[in-house]
């Protein structure tokens, strides 16, 4: 009689997330399931269409450029963010004085909101008047049109999203403080030197750590959004910011082309799913848990 | 539960109450009561919005039966939208022309035909091209809140002695190509210093380039977007990328500040000449006092002398979206901001001409912008056009500045641009015949 009192209660106190979960993200979930199917304009009720919205995705050149766009930031931010990330968290495991203002500072830049962040990179990456700019012309190095040019729009991107990388940074910094001192202490016996103990011993330790942060990263950069919206508005110049929930966006939104853009939606959960299967199966080979 | 824990959280629940409240209190239709609160929502911020907001204030004064309240809001046209879709829309938008199409396709406005004929407003009252693109499928959608045309801002400072005046200043596009060879300047380093005439900006307009040529987008029920003379018209364009060289231009134009601040390309005079509508002169009193310029309108090509004075015309309506809850005492709204008086008095406030057929000497007496007697003229005057009244106006401006663009940055020729325009608006013009249109 207790227990079911206690699941009652259990139930009640977490009912909140249950509504929420089941309002606002197991039904849009299956209803955008269903509108995938259908030609839905928000104002007249759907109308089934059977596969019509995913044959036009197949057929839509733009969509195969935001994909394009969205796998290249992939590839570039991923590494970056991960590589600028893991450096920071070594840097901030060692024994430094003031050692929680340095992991204070570097985690700040984090907690910028991303409009915010657009808009000051506006500001920075500026081809006539940004301060990066004028610091490569001080020496000498010719300052491209970051913003302006297509060739390096998707690049500057790239490098805004290594300025996000704080939460990544504390994850790893956790991982490196998880590591055994008795494996390092063998190391150096063996006569390892600063490299080969974080070759040999840090990344293979932390490389569980490394995959968590790796497969978030992949989701959290298929679905970039905010900065490129704020910077380059319409993905401009001429679509070579234009990502794929921009795209999805202007379609709901702009076009309200809810059963296109439901259909948007569920192709790039069916690219998510295979890159984190992709990455989990990859990873099979190079990532050490203790216990296996 | 400790006490400290209860009391958390009694907190916690009052300040969501609070925030709840004040929430709703923002957006509900709360006015004074006995009257028939009509809800407003409109996209201009600033003077611009404070502009309106007075106009609001005088009409709740004039009389004691409705109230309106007015509510500056973003993305108007969305949350429209959206709020139709649920079935609770403001009583009055403030959106833009080129949407007019969209919105009645998608059954979101309410049919103001014969309202509008009822209280005496008709083609007679208003400027045909202010009238006639509100006008679609047979039915009058919305009405004009503020108008504008499009005329050349010059730079009189910046002009050689033979084009510093109006009179003087060159009347066709290949004059206008040789006065910027002229007077455009780069930097030891080759970088530009200053343009004659840059075809992006302001860059608000690109849909229109071919209109200047005899161009023009829809012919029926097809499309001409790569048709001879828009062609003509971004190999124009072009033009002015191989002259300046792509990657200067695009330099160049990183550095420019937005229209509404000091940093403006040709308030700073980095750019001799903009095309621009009558709005230009209440910023550059702004923001650059005692700059000396003059507007003329745009050139035409030599061997189209047909083309002089051509202008876009542009505005912003107000409609009522379907399922607004008081739509008599909008239109009501909507009809006295149509009044010449309060029309006048709000385009005076906005700088911009008036979309009425009547306007009186003491508006042009009182008008901030020397010029805005051209800008009548200009929306008078044979010359004027709009966007074509299509549903897909909006991609085929998104389009159209993509094809900009490349070609701007020198990525794709005029004709490899119009094309990839052309093929892809094709296909979206076919669905939305099937999707919206039920063709």
């Amino acid at each position: 009689m207790n227990r079911r009192r206690d699941a009652r209660i259990g139930i009640l106190f977490a009912s909140p997330w249950i509504i929420g979960f089941l309002v606002f993200l197991a039904y849009p979930v299956v209803a955008s399931f269903v509108y995938s199917f259908t030609d839905f304009s928000i104002l007249r009720p759907p109308r089934l269409i059977g596969l019509e919205n995913y044959s036009e995705l197949v057929r839509d050149e733009v969509f195969y450029k935001s994909l394009v766009n969205t796998l290249v930031y992939t590839l570039g931010a991923v590494p970056l963010s991960t590589v600028v990330a893991i450096a920071l968290a070594l840097l901030l495991n060692t024994k430094v004085r003031g050692m929680a203002f340095y992991r204070t500072i570097f985690f700040l830049p984090s907690l910028v909101p991303m409009v915010a962040l657009g808009t000051l990179f506006l500001w920075v990456f500026n081809g006539d008047y940004g301060i990066l700019n004028d610091l490569l012309r001080r020496i000498h190095i010719t300052a491209p049109n970051w913003l302006g040019d297509p060739a390096w729009a998707k690049s500057t991107l790239i490098m805004i999203a290594a300025w996000g990388c704080g939460q990544a940074m504390i994850i790893y910094l956790a991982g490196l403080q998880d590591v055994p001192i008795a494996l390092y202490e063998a190391a150096e016996i063996d006569g390892a030197k600063t490299w080969a103990k974080t070759r040999c011993v840090t990344l293979p330790m932390i490389s569980p750590v490394i995959l968590f942060n790796v497969v978030m990263g992949i989701i959290g950069s298929l679905q970039v959004f905010a900065v490129p919206y704020v910077m380059f508005p319409g993905g401009a110049p001429a679509r070579s910011t234009y990502f794929y929930t921009s795209y999805l966006f202007d379609n709901a939104i702009l076009y309200q082309r809810m059963g296109f853009a439901s259909a948007m939606g569920w192709v790039m959960f069916i690219i998510t799913l295979l890159l984190t299967l992709l990455s989990l199966k990859l990873s099979e080979r190079h990532v050490h848990y203790e216990a296996g | 539960m400790t006490s400290k824990f209860a009391v958390s959280l009694a907190v916690c629940a009052a300040v969501m109450v609070v925030a709840a409240i004040s929430g709703e209190l923002v957006v509900q239709r709360r006015g004074i009561p006995n009257r028939v609160t009509i809800l407003y929502w409109e996209k201009w911020t600033g003077a611009e919005g404070e502009a309106m907001r007075a106009v609001v204030n005088n009409f709740n004064a004039s009389q004691n039966r409705i109230f309106v309240r007015y509510l500056s809001i973003s993305s108007v046209d969305q949350k429209t939208m959206f709020s139709t879709a649920g079935g609770d829309p403001p009583d009055v938008s403030g959106i833009w022309q080129d949407q007019v199409c969209e919105f009645a396709d998608a059954h979101a406005l309410t049919d103001l035909t014969e309202m509008a004929k009822a209280s005496g407003l008709t083609r007679n009252y208003y400027i045909p091209g202010y009238w006639d693109p509100l006008f679609y499928k047979g039915k009058l959608w919305a009405l004009p809140s503020t108008p504008a045309s499009v005329a050349l801002h010059v730079r009189q400072d910046l002009m050689p002695p033979d084009a510093n005046t109006p009179e003087t200043f060159p009347k066709t596009i290949e004059g206008l190509d040789a006065l910027v060879d002229r007077i455009s300047k780069k930097n030891p380093d080759g970088s530009l210093q200053l343009a004659g005439f840059l075809p992006s900006d302001p860059g608000w307009w690109n849909w229109a380039w071919g209109y200047y040529f005899g161009g023009k987008l829809v012919d029926g029920d097809r499309l001409t977007i790569n048709s001879p003379e828009n062609l003509r018209a971004f190999e124009w364009v072009a033009s002015y990328g191989k002259r300046f060289g792509n990657k200067e231009v695009q330099s160049f134009q990183s550095g420019f500040g937005t229209f509404a601040s000091p940093q403006d390309p040709f308030m700073t005079g980095k750019v001799a000449t903009e095309p621009n509508g009558p709005w230009k002169a209440n910023y550059i009193r702004v923001y650059r006092p005692g700059i000396k310029w003059f507007a003329v309108p745009f050139p035409h090509p030599a061997d189209r002398p047909d083309l002089a004075d051509r202008s876009n015309l542009s505005q912003d309506v107000l409609v009522i979206p379907r399922g607004a809850h008081h739509p008599k005492e909008a239109f009501e709204f909507i009809r006295y901001i149509q009044r010449q008086d309060v029309m006048e008095g709000l385009c005076i406030a906005h700088t911009k001409n008036s979309p009425l057929r009547k306007v009186s000497e003491h508006f042009f007496k009182v008008h901030g912008n020397p010029y805005i007697r051209l800008f009548d003229k200009l929306a008078r005057g044979p010359g004027a056009f709009y966007p074509p009244q299509i549903g897909i106006l909006p991609k085929i401006q998104d389009e159209l500045n993509v094809a900009f663009e490349s070609i701007n940055a020198g990525e794709k020729t005029p004709k490899q641009a119009l094309d990839d325009a052309q093929h892809r608006l094709e296909d979206q013009w076919r669905i939305y015949k099937l999707q919206v249109l039920d063709k």
